[in-house]
């Protein structure tokens, strides 16, 4: 019986990869644990190890192909005694993603490996189309050129940018420097600016924190990763008590230029403990500024903005959003405002308001709803602390309904805050009660089913637009 | 009470003496920092000043012997017993007790209180309510002196109860990992609010407390300004040159509650007594300048214009007015 090789995922969010070399040829031997190919993703280079013994028999995809979607059939390894011709069945794929596809091959590797990892498709980001279609920030002119690149690579360019501009900007964290950022954002920064600037910590983040604070109150400008924000919550301390609180406490002397960042909230199949969305959290301090894009353009505009600010920012990204490409404006220095949402769709029906990866859902939901003739209009909040709820405000004048959006937990959330402040400022344009759609009120699960039941998605934000407008 | 422990120096060191005129700024800076505290637990009483309110009455000889030490943009960090870390750092005391009373003459326009002051100007960096919070904030001080290649020292105080917090020990790490020029200094007045030492810490020699990261300790008598100086000449000069941090420990005592609302009775009036008999800071530096022959009189006039200064101070803060209610929305974003 001969065995399938799949292409294998590298982290839990990863969806597709190259396939760079070969290292075996058709027709070589293979034991289990031999390398037997290389693959890349934007994050990582890896080896692809035999599980079976046997002779490496037909390869499917050849070396240097690009865009291999996880799980796909790579290479067919016949077993001892088996004819390299009895392979010949295993025509090569296509790829697999869809579930239908899924299904078929599962049939191929069930016999072969019953562990249900190998037949079901690669855990899925809950997003895994691409970006949805959405407006430039407004601040950039027309006819600006545009540079195609990932949230990862504009988070990186912003840091760079800001570090060449400013020798009192510096980054610290756990894996920031030799290990180039656990997710890979602080790629390259090592090697431009030296390890002064760029510092590794070690597993710290109560303590790193702290001195961050310390050294922007000396007048530094620290940019501390954490490697999760799941683990700021060792930190948090140092976050609301000394960065968010002294200059207040001090009468306005002491102001603490620092910037948190790492990715927030839920990732892939990475469960209860770090799945955690800390916007609302955050954004119920006085003295942070809270900042959640939902793109590459964003993402290095406002990093660029927090950077220079003279205030503590949290700067809220996320791991799935990290390799989505999109627009960032070919500027030399190109900053945006703290503090101003953005219309990413108008319409003239519903309001949906959302930011970071909630964007996500409700640009897909407003696709989906413009099939039925629904015209949704789409805020991007982008800083949740301060939050512009005039352009919210404004949208609801003009369409009398309001769905908020985010991952986080519903009970005293982001939404819950948009739900008041609309009735407060807007009570007589509304048609309908703002709804929300939110994580659900549980700790984030682990089993692929149950974690797509938790977070939002795209159909119930169309169900909750179509309740707000009794269809 | 001088012992090594942390190996730098292997004999104790003799105490060295001070010439009579560091004697005499030890016992004016003291006695200015024992007669403000005096007036500040009246204050309280009376209503003035309200909230926690810690005293540092019996520890003064710690702060006075490390600034004696200092330089000039040395930068000093602490937790909430400050009071005496903002006057020996040169801050006005009528800032100070303006801000203790809640008015807007103070430090911090009268937002911050007791436990939460700075001064950029004097290189003071808090004034911080978490006990463990000046470790890190002091190692990160120091951070950003070694990134900017001066050779100042971040001199970070805290107490022997905080030293039971993990993020003491983050600290430490780093600070080592990275040679920062920082002295911590602990403050081991023996008692976290109403709880004895020996009740909260499995190593009672706070000098040891760095051991695991190499950090130099010492654990000196802390109510002895010459012993306490000499420590810190030590440790400064040691952070100056490049070594990264040191840890002094200085055993010191508190004769008040932990705060103005703390009656004490974890400790007996006796062992109190005792301690401001026979170990007080100030008393010890009387005796020394009458023996050297200074009279009565000349600290008798030095003791009349600490009170001067501070029923000044008194006065300043009881007569300022309270903030503008406007200031509840200002300095909360730069």
């Amino acid at each position: 019986m001969s065995v399938n090789v799949l292409m294998p995922a590298l982290s839990p969010t990863m969806e597709q990869g190259k396939l760079a070399k070969w290292l075996k040829s058709e027709g070589d031997e293979v034991k289990a644990g031999d390398v037997i190919a290389e693959i890349e993703t934007d994050k990582a280079t890896m080896e692809v190890e035999a599980v079976d013994e046997g002779v490496l028999a037909r390869i499917l995809v050849p070396g240097g192909t690009e865009n291999v979607a996880v799980n796909t059939p790579i290479a067919v390894i016949a077993e001892e005694g088996e004819s390299v011709a009895d392979t010949a069945d295993h025509a090569p794929m296509a790829r697999v993603g869809e579930e239908d596809k899924a299904e078929k091959q599962a049939e191929v590797a069930a016999p072969l490996k019953p562990a249900i990892e190998v037949a079901a498709p690669a855990p899925k980001a809950p997003s895994v189309a691409e970006q949805p279609s959405a407006t430039i920030a407004p601040e950039v002119p027309e006819g600006t050129a545009m540079i195609s690149m990932t949230m990862r690579e504009a988070l990186r360019d912003a840091m760079a940018e800001e570090m060449r501009r400013d020798p009192s900007v510096f980054v610290i964290g756990e894996e920031v420097a030799e290990y180039q950022g656990a997710y890979k954002v602080t790629q390259g920064l090592l090697q431009e600016f030296g390890a002064k600037r760029v510092v590794d910590t070690p597993i710290t983040e109560y303590g790193f924190a702290g001195v961050g604070v310390g050294a922007a109150f000396a007048g530094l400008r620290p940019i501390v990763e954490f490697m999760t924000f799941n683990f700021s919550m060792q930190a948090i301390d140092h976050i609301v008590n000394s960065a968010a609180k002294t200059l207040y406490m001090s009468g306005g002397q002491i102001n603490c230029p620092i910037v948190f960042r790492g990715p927030n909230g839920a990732a892939a199949r990475v469960a209860a403990q770090h799945s955690q969305d800390y916007t609302a959290w955050y954004s119920q301090v006085p003295g942070l500024i809270v900042i959640a894009p939902s793109n590459a353009s964003d993402a290095k505009g406002l990093l660029k903005a927090a950077i220079r600010d003279n205030n503590p920012v949290v700067f809220l990204e996320n791991e799935i959003l990290y390799g989505k490409t999109s627009d960032v404006p070919a500027l030399e220095d190109f900053v945006l405002p703290i503090g101003k949402a953005r219309i990413a769709r108008p319409g003239k029906d519903v309001t949906l308001v959302s930011f970071s990866i909630g964007m996500t859902y409700a640009l897909h939901a407003a696709d989906e709803l413009a099939k039925e003739g629904i015209e949704a209009e789409v805020i991007d909040l982008r800083t949740v602390r301060p939050m512009d709820i005039a352009t919210v405000i404004e949208s609801v004048k003009k369409t009398g309904r309001c769905v908020a959006i985010e991952e986080g937990w519903p009970q005293c959330g982001v939404c819950a805050e948009i739900a008041m402040r609309v009735q407060q400022e807007a009570f007589d344009y509304l048609d309908a009660p703002v709804l929300r759609v939110t994580g659900k009120d549980t700790p984030m699960p682990y089993a692929a089913n149950l974690e797509k039941l938790a977070l939002p998605s795209a159909a119930e934000i169309v169900t909750a637009a179509k309740a707000v407008l009794y269809r | 009470m001088v012992e090594e422990s942390g190996g730098v120096t292997k004999d104790a060191p003799k105490i060295p003496p001070f010439t009579r005129d560091q004697e005499l700024t030890a016992f004016r800076e003291m006695l200015l920092i024992r007669r403000f505290e005096e007036k500040a637990g009246q204050l309280y009483g009376m209503g003035v000043i309200g909230g926690f309110c810690h005293l540092y009455i019996g520890q003064e000889a710690v702060v006075v012997g490390v600034k004696m030490a200092a330089r000039d943009g040395d930068q000093f960090t602490t937790s909430y017993r400050d009071h005496g870390h903002m006057l020996a750092s040169g801050m006005e005391p009528k800032r100070v007790m303006a801000e203790l009373a809640g008015r807007r003459g103070g430090y911090s326009k009268g937002k911050g209180g007791s436990m939460h002051m700075f001064s950029r100007a004097a290189n003071f960096y808090g004034g911080h309510g978490i006990v463990g919070a000046p470790a890190p904030i002091g190692a990160g001080v120091a951070f950003a002196n070694l990134y900017r290649g001066d050779d100042r020292v971040s001199l970070t105080f805290f107490g022997e109860g905080a030293s039971n917090q993990g993020q003491v020990y983050e600290a430490f790490n780093m600070a080592a990992l990275w040679k920062l020029p920082v002295v911590f200094i602990v403050e081991n007045n023996r008692y976290a609010m109403g709880t004895e030492i020996s009740r909260a810490s499995a190593q009672t020699d706070f000098s040891k407390r760095g051991a695991a990261f190499a950090i130099p300790g010492k654990q000196i008598d802390g109510m002895d300004v010459r012993i306490v100086k000499a420590a810190a000449d030590e440790a400064i000069d040691w952070c100056r040159k490049g070594n990264g941090p040191y840890l002094i420990e200085a055993q010191t005592y508190r004769y008040r509650g932990h705060s103005m609302s703390d009656p004490a009775k974890y400790r007996s009036k006796e062992e109190v007594q005792k301690m401001r008999e026979e170990h007080d800071p100030i008393e010890q530096v009387r005796a020394r300048l009458i023996a050297d022959g200074v009279s009565e009189d000349e600290l008798k006039k030095i003791d009349a214009n600490a009170r001067k200064i501070v029923s000044e101070a008194a006065d300043f803060a009881v007569a300022d007015k309270e903030p503008d209610p406007s200031e509840l929305w200002t300095d909360v974003l730069a």
